[in-house]
């Protein structure tokens, strides 16, 4: 009744060539992220801001980048997280080595370091596909893991491997307390998300979605795989990247190889599965999904046992949280093997014949 | 399509359930002195995060049963890790907001991200023989305090022990000491410390990291086979001790000459390897399995005889519970010194930081307490956050621990300066002005 385009004519081609061709989609969306603005800071308290919104943004941004070559270019990847701490330490480097390296430089030169890196690993891809390639993006993992332990220069000689940063400003204003840190992600989250949307539904996007239907036939049709498919892994790469930069950054503040380890590229990948591969909006749920969903258990399971007044030890609620975790992704992948994203489109479907279904 | 309802339900009634059970839980304790205990009873560092949180929860309800610090009463909530440094710092945000009075993470990681946030949160951080070995320099580590030792600490005496066992520090010209350590912070710290020793008596330090979880150490142990270095210093946690003892005995290297620091000294580490694992020493900061100590019996008597026990009771005394227990009383003696200052009631987390800072537990006092025989005296100051640098050696016989060397403290001497240059450089960075002497008055 409220959602359907009746009555929305397009009288150009630039009306037709928008991002949300929808009104509705358009107000909605448009309304989501005034909330985040403007809503999400009146309401969200600190823990709300440091746990949860701080980490599912910047995951976000790491899940959107991997959805971008996995789900858009076809291309299995396992070294998310190798490219997470490539963009960490890159930035890293550049503010302490550069005097005077503005913040957002600094963290976007961390993402192109990660880009060239991502070019670097993703040669394999021209000659291997599918698990195989999995299997090479793994050595970005493994060699990633090595460097950051092994080569004092990417820590500064920090004895123990481990670095940090702090005073974080841009233009003076200084990312201090945690709604400024969650603005501040925000900010490039929602860059960011425009970015890989235009993106998507520009050539380079319809070249990725070519060579991942079928890299024979879009080669026949004259689009080149080797740029195809190394523009994915740079494009990836560099958001992976950023949102590495401002995971060691603005999140954890001080961090350790461990903190991107090989657990954290198994977790994006799941997200961009469980969220839906090939969708912007499927990277959001995804890690809404993988990020929020322990926590919440955590918090909800003692609450729950205590109501019914059963005393459930820590050790209990965080097996129980595993498991149902894990029963939860097993149940939505068996409902919906196309992610949560599907779901949602799914429900818009249904809300276009509401409430008059054939 | 009954699925997919049934999908949808499922969805409305968790968004439901969460908008009904999250708001209660954030109740206040304003009359309570609450402890938020971080542990990691999952994971696979379980099996020596377990007896160390049930030392600490129990250690808290023995405060308790024995009616509180001053009156007030102690509250506890524990949070689980699983180890991981994410997980641990969504603990620490969960818990800061109730009043929380000090954190102690119990793994480095978790340390290294809490110290850039204690100072913002005013909460201090108690480090109880691990963590940040520089921040024993209270001057510019205002919140955090190494009590009982810091892994420089136990490197020092390392040497020292190996150099006594060989008749003197001279005798260590011309001798190879391997360190096979765990490859993450935790692992690294000793490194500058033995360094520093390696230079000052001539001896060959040879670095052998393992990787994470640590049941991977073939490669590691035929080095030590070929390079035949006359001392290991083991440097593990969890399984990775367990690995290194059966791999020594496999490669044949004797037990005698290995070496642990504390985490890799208890009794997880070494009852799988049992008899194999006979002749192999730990170092102790400070205590070692205390099952004969006065506050285990009170421990026993008056929480576990009343059903109210965290752990298995066998499990009281052994030596990672008293790791855990000792931690929970530094922490209760801080409070209980803040309240000297600031009254007989709640304190904030401010508050205990100057008890911490101001710390002096004598020998009389913890006789009292029930620790006679287990520790020796504690005291900090502005400047030391270190309160004391106390350790003995203890072997494994097979079936238990036992103490076979005498006390030992490490040389300041040498870790005075090393820690002034590695704080002055964290303050550099950080852009921190260390306290005055003016400013620690206050």
């Amino acid at each position: 009744m409220i959602y359907r385009e009746n009555g929305q004519f397009k009288t150009t081609y630039a009306a037709d060539q928008q991002i949300f061709t929808i009104a509705q989609d358009k107000v909605f969306v448009l309304g989501v992220i005034a909330f985040a603005f403007i809503g999400i800071p009146l309401l969200a308290d600190e823990y709300m801001f440091r746990a949860i919104l701080i980490p599912f943004l910047i995951l976000s941004l790491a899940a959107l980048g991997v959805n971008l070559l996995v789900g858009y270019c076809g291309q299995i990847t396992l070294g998310a997280g190798a490219f997470m701490a490539i963009g960490a330490y890159a930035a890293y480097n550049f503010m302490i080595r550069i005097d005077g390296m503005p913040l957002i430089f600094g963290l976007l030169l961390g993402g192109l370091a990660s880009a060239g890196m991502g070019i670097l690993f993703g040669i394999p891809s021209l000659r291997v596909r599918g698990l195989y390639l999995a299997v090479a993006t793994l050595a970005a993992q493994f060699f990633c893991d090595w460097a950051f332990l092994r080569l004092g220069w990417f820590t500064n000689y920090s004895s123990s491997g481990s670095v940090s940063i702090s005073n974080l400003s841009v233009f003076g204003w200084g990312i201090d307390s945690p709604l400024e840190k969650y603005l501040f992600c925000l900010c490039f989250i929602v860059v960011f998300a425009f970015v890989a949307k235009n993106l998507t539904r520009a050539s380079i996007g319809r070249q990725w979605m070519a060579i991942r239907d079928m890299d024979v036939a879009a080669e026949v049709i004259g689009i080149r795989p080797m740029w195809a498919k190394l523009s994915a892994f740079a494009v990836s790469s560099f958001f992976v990247g950023v949102a590495g930069a401002l995971w060691g950054f603005v999140h954890l503040g001080s961090w350790e190889p461990a903190a991107f380890s090989v657990d954290r590229s198994f977790q994006l990948l799941f997200m961009v599965i469980i969220g839906g591969m090939g969708s912007i909006l499927g990277s959001f749920f995804g890690a809404a999904f993988i990020v929020v969903l322990p926590i919440f258990l955590n918090q909800v399971l003692p609450a729950l046992g205590h109501l019914f007044g059963i005393e459930i030890s820590t050790a209990g609620i965080s097996h129980a949280e595993l498991i149902i975790f894990g029963s939860l992704i097993v149940f939505f992948l068996i409902v919906e093997p196309h992610g949560l994203a599907r779901l949602w489109s799914i429900a818009k479907e249904k809300l276009r014949l509401w409430p008059f279904p054939h | 399509m009954k699925f997919r309802s049934l999908a949808l339900a499922a969805a409305i009634a968790s968004v439901g359930l969460s908008a009904a059970v999250v708001s209660p839980a954030a109740y206040a304790q304003a009359k309570e002195q609450y402890f938020p205990v971080i542990v990691y009873r999952t994971g696979a560092y379980a099996a020596n995060g377990a007896p160390w949180a049930n030392g600490y929860v129990d250690y808290l309800k023995l405060v308790n049963a024995k009616g509180g610090i001053n009156g007030v009463k102690v509250s506890f909530e524990e949070c689980e890790t699983g180890y991981a440094t994410d997980r641990g710092v969504e603990c620490y945000e969960r818990l800061k907001g109730k009043g929380a009075t000090v954190f102690q993470p119990l793994s480095t990681g978790i340390t290294f991200a809490l110290t850039e946030k204690a100072p913002i949160d005013k909460i201090p951080v108690i480090t109880a023989g691990y963590g940040r070995s520089e921040s024993q320099n209270g001057a510019v580590f205002t919140w955090n305090f190494p009590l009982l030792g810091t892994y420089w600490v136990g490197a020092d005496v390392a040497i020292q022990h190996i150099a006594k066992q060989a008749g003197g520090l001279d005798k260590l010209k011309g001798k190879k000491i391997a360190l096979v350590y765990h490859d993450s912070p935790y692992g690294k710290e000793p490194i500058p410390a033995l360094q520093e020793r390696a230079k000052m008596h001539g001896f060959d330090l040879q670095l052998l990291p393992v990787a994470h979880p640590g049941v991977e150490q073939k490669a590691t142990w035929l080095q030590i086979r070929r390079d035949r270095p006359d001392n290991v210093l083991l440097w593990g946690w969890g399984v990775m001790n367990s690995t290194a003892l059966k791999e020594a005995q496999a490669t044949g290297y004797p037990r005698e000459k290995m070496l642990g620091i504390w985490w890799a000294g208890a009794e997880p580490d070494v009852k799988d390897v049992g008899a194999g694992a006979k002749g192999y020493s730990a170092l102790t900061l400070q205590h070692g399995a205390e099952p004969n100590s006065k506050v285990v019996k009170d421990m026993l008597a008056m929480v576990h005889a009343k059903g109210q026990g965290t752990g298995p009771k066998d499990e009281v005394g052994s030596v990672l519970y008293m790791r855990g227990l000792i931690s929970a009383m530094l922490g209760v003696e801080g409070v209980r010194k803040a309240q000297e200052r600031y009254g007989k009631k709640v304190m904030t987390g401010e508050q205990v930081r100057w008890g911490l800072e101001n710390l002096n537990l004598d020998q009389k006092m913890l006789d009292d307490m029930g620790f006679a025989g287990v520790m020796r005296p504690v005291q900090t100051s502005c400047t030391d956050h270190l309160g004391s640098s106390w350790v003995r050696v203890h072997t494994w016989d097979g079936a238990k621990w036992n103490f076979t060397s005498d006390w030992y403290q490490a040389d300041q001497k040498v870790l005075r300066p090393m820690a002034m240059l590695a704080s002055g450089k964290y303050a550099e960075e950080k852009k921190i002005t260390p306290r005055t002497p003016e400013q620690c008055k206050q």
